[in-house]
């Protein structure tokens, strides 16, 4: 049989193995560039654009189109998620872990409100406007605080590129922002870039490596890309030609290829993780089903993983969450899940209760720890000691020092 | 009505009422960069992980709307618009649509115009929009309740009964906190609830739940008042 002429500009129309496929950005780059048109802005006066100085020690690598992106290192400010921070405490502890260990300085303020995105996603309870001005309000404090904002959540990341394009695009909404801003007494300020955390870790990920203290070589991992990091105004986001050749975000998975892990791939990477914002809160069996039936037991039945990494807030949530409940029904699941900083910690030895607070999450992490080589028992009753000590008042936080 | 929407839901809603609120989707500033023509290759509904599990269709709003067909327009309004997720795998459309973008906007019609239908799809939801826009996070801890989340394992059960000496043994200290998820300074809520009053986002919530939009009020009046502002006297800036 003649085989099929499938377009692939091969001479006989054979299609090449995947592994000889040879993906280029061919695509035309967008002729209308974020930078460019932010900085038209400020020459006409109508913001300031918050610059990466010196002081942040920033990184250049490539972003979907092959244009360079600054990842500042240094004098962070942190713009907290409030489901990390919430629920996966663990999270943002491993972020302010690494960023310690790594000797950077940073800002945790409590001058920060969320994206409050939920609100806008889950049940549009809010317009442009109130969601520009909550993003320029943490903006232009992050930029009175002398420190560049980072942004933990991926929905926060997504939507304040959203805010970008919007106050681009429409004078009307500048206008009405900036009236806003007046009442408030602060700045219009945009940052150059939109910055994610885990643009942070991929950028510190040989660094990371260094300072690796536990063998990740037995262990197995599958990546969840986050829907609000690469599908929502997708120019931002982290690529690498040395990744899946540059089809597919290089975050997370870069760092999982740094530790010596064993990076394995599924067929439904591409799928969102079911978290749906109302569903989540009010129709769970979707989220549930969807979690369970498109990723977990698809990630299980093809690439059997030790653990599934991501690197937003509700995708560890609905991940980890929906296993339970699929569990008592026979399903195959039993997956852990966590975040690329929880892992990254991990590896740099840091304590899985007291810094990963890794008992925040709902799958079983033992049989993950005990192949890592970490003594959980001792680790917990390490946690045990010092929670004690908050609860007979003895101290009242645990604080980095007990860690 | 035409004689292909004989059989179509809510036809004791006259053509003008659905027109308006069509217009209002349509005349939205975010619009323009959503729809640009559809070739109806359904590549969006590929993508789409409600139409997996729901009667759904992102290919269904953007033929909808394009051809401005305001009666299944109205149907999707009050039906499966609350079924989206908004996780925009959808923006894989190679015309560069964004069907989910389209639901963003008409959801907020919905709510805006106090549609009965998205007052029974937001009606569990009242406690979150609460502690959105009282406290600037979402997320608080002592949502962790096995009444609230009894398929999430006894993880949930662990949390809830030890949440106060758990939350004190996370080394941040902004993140000493039960009832959200972070310490946020009452100099941010006040610049928070001026936000909400200035852009008529606390008057979006009278449409839809009226004893939550008093309660907020009240709280926001509160602080405000504190901060020396009077909040009948704060106008919103969109009126215009
Ligand atoms: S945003 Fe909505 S319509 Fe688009 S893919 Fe996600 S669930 Fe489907
Ligand atoms: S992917 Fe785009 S062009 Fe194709 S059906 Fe969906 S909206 Fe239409």
């Amino acid at each position: 049989m003649t085989p099929l002429t499938i377009l692939n500009n091969q001479p006989g129309g054979v299609p090449p193995k995947a592994k000889d496929r040879v993906f280029d950005r061919k695509g035309k780059k967008p002729e209308l560039y974020y930078r460019d048109q932010l900085f038209e802005l400020e020459e006409k006066g109508e913001l300031i654009i918050h610059r990466i100085g010196e002081e942040q020690d920033a990184v250049e690598i490539e972003t979907k189109y092959g244009r360079k992106k600054k990842v500042p290192r240094n004098m962070t400010w942190h713009h907290k998620s409030c489901g990390q921070c919430g629920h996966i405490p663990g999270y943002s502890t491993a972020i302010f872990w690494l960023l310690r260990e790594l000797g950077y300085t940073y800002h945790d303020p409590r001058d920060q409100t969320s994206c409050t995105a939920w609100n806008y996603y889950a049940s549009a309870t809010s317009n442009p406007a109130a969601q520009a001005a909550v993003a320029l309000r943490n903006f232009a404090q992050a930029y009175e605080d002398g420190f560049y904002p980072i942004i933990h959540c991926g929905t926060s990341y997504g939507h304040y590129k959203e805010v970008r394009e919007e106050l681009i695009h429409h004078p009307k909404l500048r206008d009405q922002t900036k009236r806003v801003m007046d009442k408030l007494g602060k700045p219009m300020v945009f940052p150059e870039e939109v910055v994610h955390y885990s643009e942070w870790v991929h950028v510190m990920r040989d660094a990371i490596a260094e300072r690796q203290t536990l063998d990740f070589k037995d262990i197995t991992v599958t990546v969840h890309p986050a829907c609000h990091y690469h599908k929502l105004v997708v120019e931002d986001a982290v690529y690498d030609k040395e990744l899946y050749d540059g089809q597919r975000t290089a975050v997370v998975s870069a760092l999982v290829k740094a530790l010596g892990a064993n990076l394995a791939d599924y067929s439904t990477w591409h799928d969102c993780c079911g978290f749906g914002f109302r569903h989540i809160l009010v129709s769970r069996d979707f989220s549930r089903s969807f979690a369970t039936i498109r990723k977990i037991e698809r990630m299980k039945e093809e690439a059997n993983p030790d653990v599934t990494l991501t690197h937003d807030t509700g995708c560890v949530t609905t991940l980890d969450k929906s296993q339970f409940a699929a569990k008592a029904h026979g399903r195959n699941v039993g997956i852990p899940v966590m975040s690329d900083a929880q892992f990254a910690a991990l590896a740099m030895g840091a304590h899985p209760y007291k810094i990963c607070q890794l008992h925040w999450h709902g799958v079983d992490m033992r049989p993950l720890m005990e192949k890592m080589g970490i003594d959980h028992e001792t680790a917990w009753a390490e946690f045990e000691e010092v929670a004690a000590k908050v609860k007979s008042g003895e101290i009242e936080y645990m604080s980095w020092e007990d860690c | 009505m035409d004689a292909i929407y004989a059989d179509s839901q809510f036809q004791d809603v006259p053509y003008e009422e659905k027109k308006k609120l069509f217009d209002q989707v349509a005349g939205d500033m975010r619009y323009e960069s959503m729809l640009y023509g559809c070739y109806e290759c359904g590549i969006c509904t590929a993508a789409c992980p409600s139409a997996r599990f729901y009667d759904f269709s992102p290919r269904v709003f953007a033929q909808v709307m394009a051809r401005e067909d305001v009666h299944t327009f109205y149907e999707l309004l009050n039906e499966s618009v609350w079924d989206c997720s908004q996780c925009f795998s959808c923006l894989r459309c190679p015309r560069q649509n964004n069907p989910g973008g389209i639901i963003t906007i008409m959801r907020e019609v919905a709510v805006n115009n106090g549609l009965q239908s998205a007052k029974d799809a937001l009606q569990a939801y009242s406690r979150i929009i609460y502690k959105i826009m009282s406290t600037g996070t979402q997320v608080a801890p002592d949502m962790l309740q096995p009444d609230f989340f009894p398929d999430w394992g006894p993880d949930v059960v662990q949390v809830s009964k030890n949440l106060d000496v758990w939350r004190r043994a996370i080394p941040p200290e902004t993140m000493h906190t039960t009832e959200l998820a972070w310490d946020v300074s009452e100099k941010t809520r006040m610049e928070l609830y001026l936000i909400w009053k200035l852009t008529g986002n606390l008057e979006m919530i009278e449409q839809i739940d009226e004893g939550l939009f008093m309660i907020l009020e009240e709280v926001m009046e509160e602080l405000l008042e504190e901060h020396g502002y009077d909040i009948d006297d704060i106008d919103s800036v969109i009126d215009d």
